[in-house]
């Protein structure tokens, strides 16, 4: 299974020259890196190719990294249904550039790309219909990306007043708690009163016991 | 308007053609302003299955652009997956398509056991086979029968609550619930099956293709019913791949596809079952997919039952595994463990996967990147319905407006998945 991918991985490769970046296997699913650009051809390309024929864009998503240099991933998710194989075409971006629309290729990219836009703010260019999808009309920020709090920012109410619903900040009845399970310590990590004179001792141990 | 009921063909330019003609005839000098006429339908109408808002541009009763308004039940599913355990994470996969639940689950339980190399145990296979097969029953039971209510028969619905009700109790016995079951876990089932339940089922299953035979006499030929569904929305092989359908959309018109034999997962690869295909991909065909697809649920349903093994239905690793409760009385070990696991969770080797299964709808995914934490970086979640939807411009395109009701019925939304 796997040498099969990642010969027809190479053969990918060689055949998109230099329209591919990197080609991996991992798990058993086959992954190409493609410069942002070349994602029209690659794609069409995939989809027309008698040993590729990916016919059907099952997915298309963003990932976010914010540590980044281009933060946002693009992943699209082919099938062929003919050869009975799955790719994953990845490029990436970030807030300003522009990925050039895929709806030219598979009509279906055309709301997969809309609430990519609508959640990251990754925006396709020559996408005929780009407009928010999922979240409210009127609604501002794009809140998939790492950097939008869980809680987001407004909320809605309907006001018996005014007879009509109201958005307001978000007021939250609790504080958002968020565990550090990745520290094998619990516990304060700030310095107690008096610990500071405990920095003068030569001893370099010492200072990690708090 | 019986010339245009005859046909479902885009008629803009003739329409056109002839109001000018006959203009130019009593050469009046008024300017026809033809204006086509916009229709908000749903979001609360009975036929939108949920919660839709469609803004239908309508031309007489024709309909000429068809564009779905959809979000408002949006829940930020994904968001709040990135903020929870694998654990906690997995009863969000309910509340997707809550029509038939474990379907979802599965998907993402495979795709964590795929991540984290998990061997599940036979047994455990069986049973996830048995409750997704009854899965698509409960699933296919609503759709075919809302359909028929959105086309004018009310008894089929009648009929089929009933024993989609027996399925709920079904789930009940395992889980605990009727609806969302949490049941699929990471690494098996939560728990066994209790005793005398398979008896039950099987008794289900020898009684259940009876009802089918009811609701076929009440349908398949029925004239309303023809005459509602035969060649609207018909699509095409190369439009279906074109616009990413799957399921009994994809069967619907001839492709032969299910990932249950192509790319089989769990116990399927030992499963004889056959799958039915459509011939003309009309609503019409759809619903006999969706017909035919419940009798071979029933075929997998026994062949589960029957070639169940026994052994374990949970993998053997408390890393992943909570501990039998009558354990943790006696071992501090199994506290712990315990403790951990509904803590803090398990911790999954950073990777990504996207791993799908043939859910009752269609293909639903999940795209899961991990980071080597206890949360999910990214869970992506596909929902087949979500293509569907965007399809329904283009199949709706040219048809009259009580067509579309038959359009969107045959193609089996459920909001939960579709808005996330």
């Amino acid at each position: 299974m796997t040498q099969a991918l990642t010969e027809f991985g190479s053969t990918v490769a060689t055949a998109l020259e230099q329209n591919c970046l990197k080609v991996e296997v991992i798990r058993d699913e086959l992954i190409l890196w493609v410069p942002r650009t070349a994602i029209v051809p690659v794609l069409t390309y995939l989809r027309d190719d008698p040993r590729c024929l990916f016919k059907v864009l099952v997915d298309l998503c963003g990932v976010d990294y914010p540590e980044r240099a281009e933060r946002f991933e693009v992943v699209y998710n082919l099938l062929s249904l003919k050869h009975n194989r799955r790719i994953r075409v990845k490029v990436t971006t970030d807030e300003e550039t522009p990925v050039p629309s895929c709806v030219g290729v598979y009509s279906t990219a055309g709301w997969f790309e809309r609430e990519a836009w609508d959640m990251y703010g990754i925006f396709f260019a020559d996408n005929p219909d780009l407009r928010r999808i999922l979240t409210d009309y009127g609604f501002e920020g794009h809140p998939l990306r790492k950097d939008f709090p869980l809680t987001g920012f407004v909320e809605v109410r309907y006001d018996e007043d005014q007879k009509r619903v109201v958005y307001e900040p978000v007021k939250l009845k609790q504080e958002f708690r968020s565990f550090d399970f990745l520290s094998p310590w619990e516990g304060m990590n700030h310095l107690l009163p008096g610990d500071e004179k405990f920095k003068d001792t030569p001893d370099p141990e010492a200072g990690s016991k708090s | 308007m019986s010339e245009t009921a005859t046909k479902p063909t885009i008629k803009t330019a003739s329409a056109l053609d002839t109001a000018t003609a006959s203009g130019a005839l009593t050469n009046a000098p008024v300017a026809m302003d033809i204006k086509n006429y916009n229709l908000n339908f749903g979001p609360q109408h009975p036929a939108a299955h949920g919660v839709l808002r469609l803004v239908l541009e309508l031309d007489g009763e024709t309909v000429e652009r068809c564009d779905p308004h959809i979000g408002l039940l949006h829940r930020g599913t994904e968001k709040l997956i990135e903020y929870k355990t694998y654990m906690q994470a997995l009863p969000y996969f309910d509340r997707l398509d809550y029509v038939a639940p474990m379907s979802q689950e599965h998907a993402f339980a495979l795709a964590v056991e795929k991540l984290m190399g998990i061997d599940v145990p036979l047994r455990a296979q069986y049973i996830r086979v048995l409750y997704a097969e009854i899965s698509r029953i409960a699933n296919h039971l609503l759709n075919v029968t809302t359909f028929a209510i959105d086309v004018g028969a009310i008894t089929p619905l009648l009929w089929g609550f009933e024993d989609r009700e027996r399925l709920m109790e079904f789930y009940e016995r395992v889980s605990g619930a009727r609806l969302h079951a949490n049941y699929f876990r990471p690494g098996g089932v939560h728990q066994d099956l209790p005793p005398g339940l398979v008896e039950e089922i099987l008794g289900f299953c020898d009684a259940f293709p009876k009802r089918i035979d009811d609701l076929e006499n009440l349908l398949t030929e029925n004239r309303i019913f023809k005459q509602r569904t035969v060649d609207i929305g018909i699509i095409s092989p190369d439009d279906a791949f074109d616009w990413g359908l799957s399921g009994p959309m994809l069967r619907g018109s001839g492709v032969a596809w299910d990932l249950r034999k192509s790319q089989p997962y769990d116990a399927y690869a030992d499963m004889d079952f056959d799958i039915p295909v459509g011939k003309n991909g009309d609503c019409w065909s759809r619903y006999l997919v969706r017909m035919e697809e419940m009798r071979q649920s029933i075929k997998i349903m026994r062949q589960a039952i029957l070639e169940m093994p026994g052994g374990p239905f949970m993998v053997n690793d408390r890393k992943v595994a909570p501990p039998p409760r009558a354990e943790m009385k006696h071992s501090m070990e199994a506290l712990i463990h315990h403790f951990k696991l509904y803590t803090e969770g398990y911790h999954v080797p950073a990777g990504e996967t996207y791993t799908a299964v043939e859910a009752p709808k269609g293909e639903f995914g999940v795209y899961v990147v991990s980071d080597g934490s206890n949360k999910p970086y990214r869970c992506k979640i596909r929902a087949p319905g979500f293509a569907f939807l965007q399809a329904a411009d283009f199949m709706g395109k040219g048809h009259m407006l009580a067509d579309v009701v038959a359009i969107i019925g045959s193609m089996d939304i459920v909001f939960g998945e579709i808005d996330r």
